[in-house]
């Protein structure tokens, strides 16, 4: 058995005036491997502590949270990895509900705000539309995004001005679909992104590549789109 | 206390891959529909499945929807009704070819049409070899699907309630379903939604189990509700176990690894599934590889120290492959099992991963249950489809790739249905019963006066502990009946369930509590139907009754909660169009 030593954001806006931390020990054995594991135990001794969880292998996005400052998924972590204290917070930027839950409505704005659906108009046909593996290749690396929104709450420029930058995962979500062969869109798309906000405001600081759990890059799938406004221009 | 009503033409509990394409159809029609989900829809736990969605596409070997009907009903073990069976797999290459066009990613073949993989159980000409059946999306085929579904409802303007927990099902005196009750997590709010139809999608019950490939939110709250309004439930003894969960973490690793290749190999390193089904070796279905890895372990031959699992080698695919088509495997297998499959084995075991029993539906997605002379008496404005639905398409075991197709062929279904009957018979809404949202309240306010009572962990675990120890891949009478035993004693130790958090928001203790009192009626509804079937069958593992006797025994099993007493109904032997496929000895 090891002591591992917490210090994790509280609030209940039922009966704290405000934000607290709250400090937890707990002894662990071989068993408890990641800080999922490690949050639930802790609840099972104090069952006011609040967090989002369900499928505990890193594909359902919904136990995202900031840890030792870094945003990230509670599951995939080793806890025996993290300093100590280890200090959980919730996601950045976004307004806390209770604990370590945010209210994700303006993440999940944008997201829609993309149009994030193929849009083809032609009468599809009797069987599949074809389309090459080499094509298909060029989904890979945008399709994965679980929307646990780790990126867009790393993002400076999506803190500032969360109504109007369509942040990293909305803007993947944006290129997933212009890259995908099936879609007649493109125009009408880099239209919808064509703003001094909505895309331009991504200055490649790059935290969103930094903390995806999914090892997806943000950055290069709005590179891209940029790539394709210019050459629009020209 | 009044509770405040919201009304709706139809509401949908459950936003995974069954509520959603219902919803669509639902949306699509111009009816107000509400989708009640307990988490954000793309996080409900049909984005988890992984190897593919079954259909006799044929695209890159022979096949025909009959091979596909014939490997289902042997799957089965003859427990499938084979209506439903012929229903699924006729409708399987449309719903798939439509998921294509909704957008879904599937992997592709040099000719531009979907890649297709071998899975467990799928044969071409009836038994004769394995087929190339799985339409996959790499080894993420539910995310995709799963996103795709979310995607095109977001085109479809569905209005989705997103953390709202459903808590009871309201009957009319007449028995029809005319809404339910539902707890907003953000606000602690409990509501009324009054609607024609209802159609309950609320997934699996994995988590009756202390090993699960499931994930914590499938608590079988479908199933609850409906044992608590009566309803009954059926063939909940039949669990699949998944030949592959990661030792000791329960994460799933998908049988496509075996579809491309990938071998089980006992202490020895001998490749053991040739002993045992000889013609499909690996690739047989999932109940037959399981309890053939539980002999091997059983009679010493497990890997490890406490020789107590089995590997799963799939570096000689090459690393190519694996990047290509098992890259999540890989990843799951670096983070859960601390192994590189290009370098290495994946030690595995079998995990508690399927509910093949549910809500009794039939084909159309209607629930039916037993009144009068009439087994299948339609409940009136009541639907189920997906994993907490028995339509019965998956008998007691079910094949891989099945579950995402089921989803939504019968969502679709269901939606269609209940279409139908909003149209043709409901043009207003029948009056809610007085105090609709009594059992609900009084569930709250019991959990929030409990002094005294049981921990929530403790009384879960010890469940779970039960259902392990009692149900799990082979058991038999002694231990069934010590089970049945044990688990009633459990289940009145969750009558007195107790929570210290008593906020209003976002109170996740109270949605435990609530949860672990729709485990408990899944958990016991499992121990008194397995105890009660003296075959082995399927999925149902019986040492005291090693054969499947179809005399007596082919038929389905319904379980009532109220007097938790069991009932049976005959199995559907006669498909809509082709003949019936008589039992024959399953061997593979």
């Amino acid at each position: 058995m090891t002591k591992a030593r917490f210090s994790i954001y509280r609030y209940d806006p039922d009966k704290d005036a405000k934000p607290y931390m709250q400090d937890y020990e707990i002894e662990l054995g071989p068993n408890d491997v990641k800080l999922l594991d490690v949050i639930v135990k802790l609840k099972a001794m104090d069952d006011t502590l609040s967090f989002r969880r369900s499928c505990r292998e890193g594909i359902c996005g919904s136990d995202a949270m900031n840890i030792n400052g870094k945003n990230g998924l509670a599951c995939v972590t080793n806890w025996a990895d993290l300093k100590q204290p280890i200090e959980l917070r919730p996601l950045p930027g976004l307004p806390v509900i209770r604990d370590l839950i945010v209210d994700m409505t303006q993440f999940f704005k944008q997201y829609h705000s993309i149009k994030p659906y193929v849009i083809n108009d032609t009468p599809p046909p009797e069987r599949e539309r074809l389309q090459s593996p080499e094509d298909r290749l060029e989904l890979d690396g945008l399709y994965e995004c679980i929307l646990c929104a780790c990126c867009s709450t790393s993002c400076p420029s999506f803190w500032w001005n969360p109504d109007k930058f369509v942040g990293p995962a909305g803007l993947l979500a944006a290129y997933r679909f212009i890259a995908d062969t099936r879609d007649l869109a493109t125009n009408e798309r880099l239209d919808n992104l064509e703003d001094p906000y909505r895309l331009f405001r991504c200055h490649t600081i790059m935290n969103c590549v930094d903390v995806c759990p999914k090892g997806l890059n943000p950055t290069k799938a709005i590179g891209k789109i940029k790539d394709m406004m210019v050459k629009r221009a020209v | 206390m009044t509770v405040p009503v919201r009304r709706f033409d139809a509401v949908i509990v459950g936003g995974g891959g069954a509520g959603m394409r219902a919803a669509l159809q639902l949306s699509e029609s111009g009816l107000k529909t509400a989708v009640l989900s307990k988490v954000f829809p793309t996080r409900s736990h049909t984005v988890a499945a992984q190897g593919g969605i079954s259909a006799s596409l044929g695209n890159v070997q022979e096949d025909r929807w009959e091979w596909h009907m014939y490997d289902t009903v042997k799957g089965s073990d003859w427990l499938g009704d084979q209506d439903a069976i012929e229903f699924m797999c006729r409708k399987a290459p449309e719903a798939v070819i439509e998921l294509e066009h909704f957008g879904m990613p599937f992997d592709r073949l040099e000719n531009g049409k979907i890649y297709q993989r071998p899975f467990g159980g799928h044969t071409q000409n009836n038994g004769e070899s394995p087929v190339q059946r799985a339409c996959a999306a790499a080894d993420r085929t539910g995310h995709a699907m799963l996103h795709t579904l979310y995607q095109r409802n977001v085109r479809a303007n569905t209005q989705f309630f997103v953390e709202w927990m459903a808590l009871d099902l309201i009957r009319d005196e007449a028995g029809d379903v005319v809404g339910v009750t539902a707890l907003e997590m953000e606000t602690g709010e409990v509501y009324i939604f009054h609607a024609k139809a209802v159609l309950f999608a609320t997934g699996g019950a994995g988590r009756i189990y202390a090993a699960s490939t499931n994930a914590f939110i499938n608590t079988g709250d479908g199933l609850g509700m409906c044992v608590r309004a009566g309803i009954p439930l059926e063939d909940m003894e039949f669990w699949q176990f998944h030949p592959t969960g990661v030792a000791g973490a329960g994460v799933l690793i998908t049988e496509g690894v075996r579809g491309e290749g990938g071998i089980l190999l006992n202490a020895n390193g001998e490749r053991f599934m040739e002993r045992y089904a000889p013609n499909l070796k690996d690739l047989a279905p999932r109940d037959f590889v399981a309890r053939s890895m539980e002999q091997e372990v059983l009679e010493g031959r497990g890997c490890g120290p406490n020789k107590d699992y089995v590997l799963l080698k799939l570096d000689h695919l090459g690393p190519d492959i694996i990047k290509q088509r098992l890259p999540g495997i890989r990843e799951i297998a670096i983070k859960f099992a601390g192994v590189d499959p290009i370098k290495e084995p994946i030690p595995v075991i079998p995990t508690c991963h399927y509910m093949m029993g549910g809500i009794p539906t039939n084909y159309r997605g209607e629930v039916v249950i037993p009144q009068g002379d009439n087994p299948e008496a339609r409940v009136n404005g009541f639907y189920a489809a997906g994993e907490c639905a028995c339509a019965s398409v998956h008998g007691a075991n079910r094949l891989g790739t099945n579950s995402l197709l089921d989803l939504v062929v019968f969502g679709k279904s269901a939606g269609d249905s209940m279409v139908e009957f909003i149209r043709n018979e409901m043009p207003n809404w029948k009056p809610l019963p007085a105090n609709a949202a009594e059992r609900s309240l009084a569930r709250i306010s019991r959990l929030d006066n409990q002094t005294n009572g049981e921990d929530v962990t403790e009384v879960r675990t010890a469940m779970q502990r039960t259902v392990q120890a009692r149900a799990a891949v082979f058991r038999n009478s002694e231990n069934l009946a010590q089970g049945v035993k044990e688990i009633q004693e459990v289940a009145e130790r969750v009558k007195r369930i107790q929570i210290k958090d008593k906020s209003k928001v976002f109170n996740t203790a109270r949605v435990e509590a609530l949860e672990l009192e729709n485990l408990i009626e899944v958990a016991v509804a499992t121990l008194i139907s397995a105890d009660a079937r003296k075959e082995s069958r399927g999925a149902h593992a019986h040492a005291d009754f090693q054969q499947r006797d179809d005399e007596v025994w082919m038929k389905h099993t319904l379980y009532y909660g109220d007097d938790r007493r069991l009932t049976y109904k005959p199995v559907h032997t006669k498909p809509l169009s082709v003949d019936y496929i008589p039992p024959k000895e399953r061997t593979f």
